[in-house]
């Protein structure tokens, strides 16, 4: 029970920090919409050339552009890390690692927080103007929410490796980059995966970046079966937070145990 | 209250194994105050690690309240209260006061005594002003201050500081000095603290363990370590003149070679 509302805390804590960014978060918000527009313009192009290009109407090509834009605040798309990063460059992650309540578990409250407060600023303004302006496809799925919330867990999953992978270098902005490229490619942001050829297809749709933004995109669309959908989401969910559990035991041995 | 027992502690540099802690055992009792004084890289830090759980020895070992530092860690966060002058266990971007409802959360401590601790805490350390601040915007003593209170909310029998006046300002010094000597004195709290701030020993230390090099050099009353270098007016230069004649087993400054005449010191 105290558990519980420590992590409520938490949640409500990593809102009101994002909160207290409002201009950035508006700035996000009309970036994300403005980008949104011109996809979508390339896209109408693209998909009045080739019909049905990706198994998509063009109704839907334009709904998977704006919610794709909608998802790259909540579920971090451009690969941005968690803000312990910072505490590990410090030294003070060894006070974290210490703590009574395990990082992974109060980091994931925080970072849910921060995804409900983008969420509110930043997806819905391009979802609705994109809604206002073009032909879109109203939710399919009631599974829609779930999914979508799944995206933003699978998502700081991987966030979490990545950022904990400072532990051990003393450079992190390579691994950074790499995270930002393979997260934005793979994820189904630049193009929908069905785009990508034969079996470069088959691995992105295998690979944890496709649970961020195309699959929770192809619930709202209908375009997979959503027990499937949340099926693979919720395998990548845990396996990545399993992943975590065990890369923390090993931060721990490293900074508390050799004195980092 | 305290207790070690031939505490080390080694750090592996480049491949070899550097000793940071050697062979360290002392012991302090309940309700007392006690000052640990030792030059930089000296070992202070990583002692009050060790005995805090944040660090794992790897020689001999600790207990605290009784405890194991590195197996209870979680027994003893809620007998203990920590205090790291240059770094911050508040958070970063929430109000002073949201940083104390976390700790309550996270150390069970109960609301009603939290309340109250909290009120207490705020009267004497003056937090009014500046409780719904965010910590990042905070003056150092205030941060400092944040701390302190944020170690002692649950009432802890030892608080353990790791340079608890640096960078703090005369009044703000002054400040802490007299809210430790009281917590001290009316609730029995046993404090150790390290410093470089040889006023913080003289007016709140009974006691003073010196380290030098990862080893106790000195441990007795201020008086005793002023006796140490006889003729010499000031503590501070009592205690340079110790620092400066301990025996490294390597040079401690880098235009001192090993056989070259001991440097006297000048008031
Ligand atoms: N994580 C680490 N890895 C390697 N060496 C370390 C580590 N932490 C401390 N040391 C070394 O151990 C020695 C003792 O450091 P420590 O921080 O305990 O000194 P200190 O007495 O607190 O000094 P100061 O007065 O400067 O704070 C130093 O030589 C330092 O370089
Ligand atoms: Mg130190």
């Amino acid at each position: 029970m105290a558990a519980f509302v420590l992590y409520l805390r938490l949640f409500q804590y990593g809102f009101r920090r994002h909160s207290t960014y409002l201009a950035a978060a508006l700035a996000g918000a009309f970036t994300n919409t403005v980008f949104g527009v011109l996809r979508a313009y390339v896209l109408i192009a693209l998909w009045e050339a080739r019909p049905g290009l990706a198994g998509y109407t063009l109704a839907e090509a334009v709904t998977f552009c704006f919610l794709t834009q909608a998802f790259i605040g909540p579920m971090q798309v451009f690969g941005r890390g968690l803000s312990f990063g910072d505490r590990i460059r410090s030294g003070d992650i060894a006070f974290d690692l210490v703590r009574p309540a395990p990082l992974l578990a109060w980091s994931l409250a925080e970072d849910l927080g921060r995804a409900a407060y983008l969420t509110l600023a930043r997806s819905l303004p391009p979802t609705i103007i994109g809604a206002a302006l073009f032909t879109m496809v109203a939710p399919v799925s009631p599974w829609f929410p779930l999914s979508f919330a799944l995206g933003v867990v699978v998502s700081f999953g991987w966030r979490y490796l990545v950022t904990l992978t400072s532990c051990w270098t003393t450079d992190d902005r390579g691994i950074h980059t790499l995270s930002a490229l393979l997260t934005m490619f793979f994820s189904g942001m630049v193009l929908p995966l069905g785009l990508f050829p034969g079996w470069l297809r088959t691995v992105a749709e295998a690979l944890p970046f496709a649970a961020m933004v195309q699959v929770p995109a192809d619930v709202w669309l209908g375009a997979e079966p959503p027990l499937q959908a949340l099926g693979f989401q919720l395998l990548w969910a845990v396996a990545l937070m399993g992943l975590g559990a065990l890369l923390t035991v090993a931060a721990r041995r490293k900074v508390v145990v050799q004195g980092g | 209250m305290i207790e070690t027992i031939s505490l080390g502690r080694d750090f592996k540099v480049r491949g070899t194994l550097v000793p940071a802690v050697r062979d360290l055992s002392f012991r302090v009792g309940a309700g007392e105050f006690v000052g640990c004084l030792g030059p930089n890289g000296a070992g202070k830090s990583t002692t009050i690690k060790m005995l805090t759980g944040i660090l794992t020895p790897t020689h001999g070992r600790a207990l605290v309240a009784g405890l194991d530092p590195t197996r209870q860690r979680k027994a003893l966060a809620r007998r203990i209260g920590v205090v790291f002058g240059q770094r911050t266990t508040l958070w970063w971007d929430l109000p002073l006061r949201d940083s104390f409802e976390l700790v309550r959360l996270l150390y069970k401590v109960d609301r009603n005594r939290f309340r109250q601790r909290l009120a207490e805490l705020t009267e004497v350390l003056e937090l009014a002003p500046f409780l719904r601040t965010p910590v990042r915007q905070l003056s150092l003593g205030q941060r400092m201050r944040g701390d302190i209170t944020a170690a002692l909310l649950h009432d802890p029998e030892v608080l353990v500081l790791d340079e608890p006046t640096i960078g703090l300002d005369v009044v703000a010094k002054a400040e802490v000095r007299s809210f430790l000597a009281r917590l001290n004195a009316e609730r029995g709290t046993t404090v150790l603290l390290t410093t470089h701030d040889l006023g913080d020993i003289e007016r709140l230390c009974r006691r003073v363990l010196l380290i030098d090099h990862g080893r106790l050099a000195f441990d007795g009353s201020v008086a005793e370590l002023r006796a140490l270098v006889p003729g010499q007016e000031s503590i501070e230069d009592v205690v340079a003149h110790l620092y400066l004649s301990s025996t490294p087993a390597a040079p401690r400054t880098p235009r001192r070679t090993p056989d070259a005449d001991p440097p006297t010191v000048t008031a």
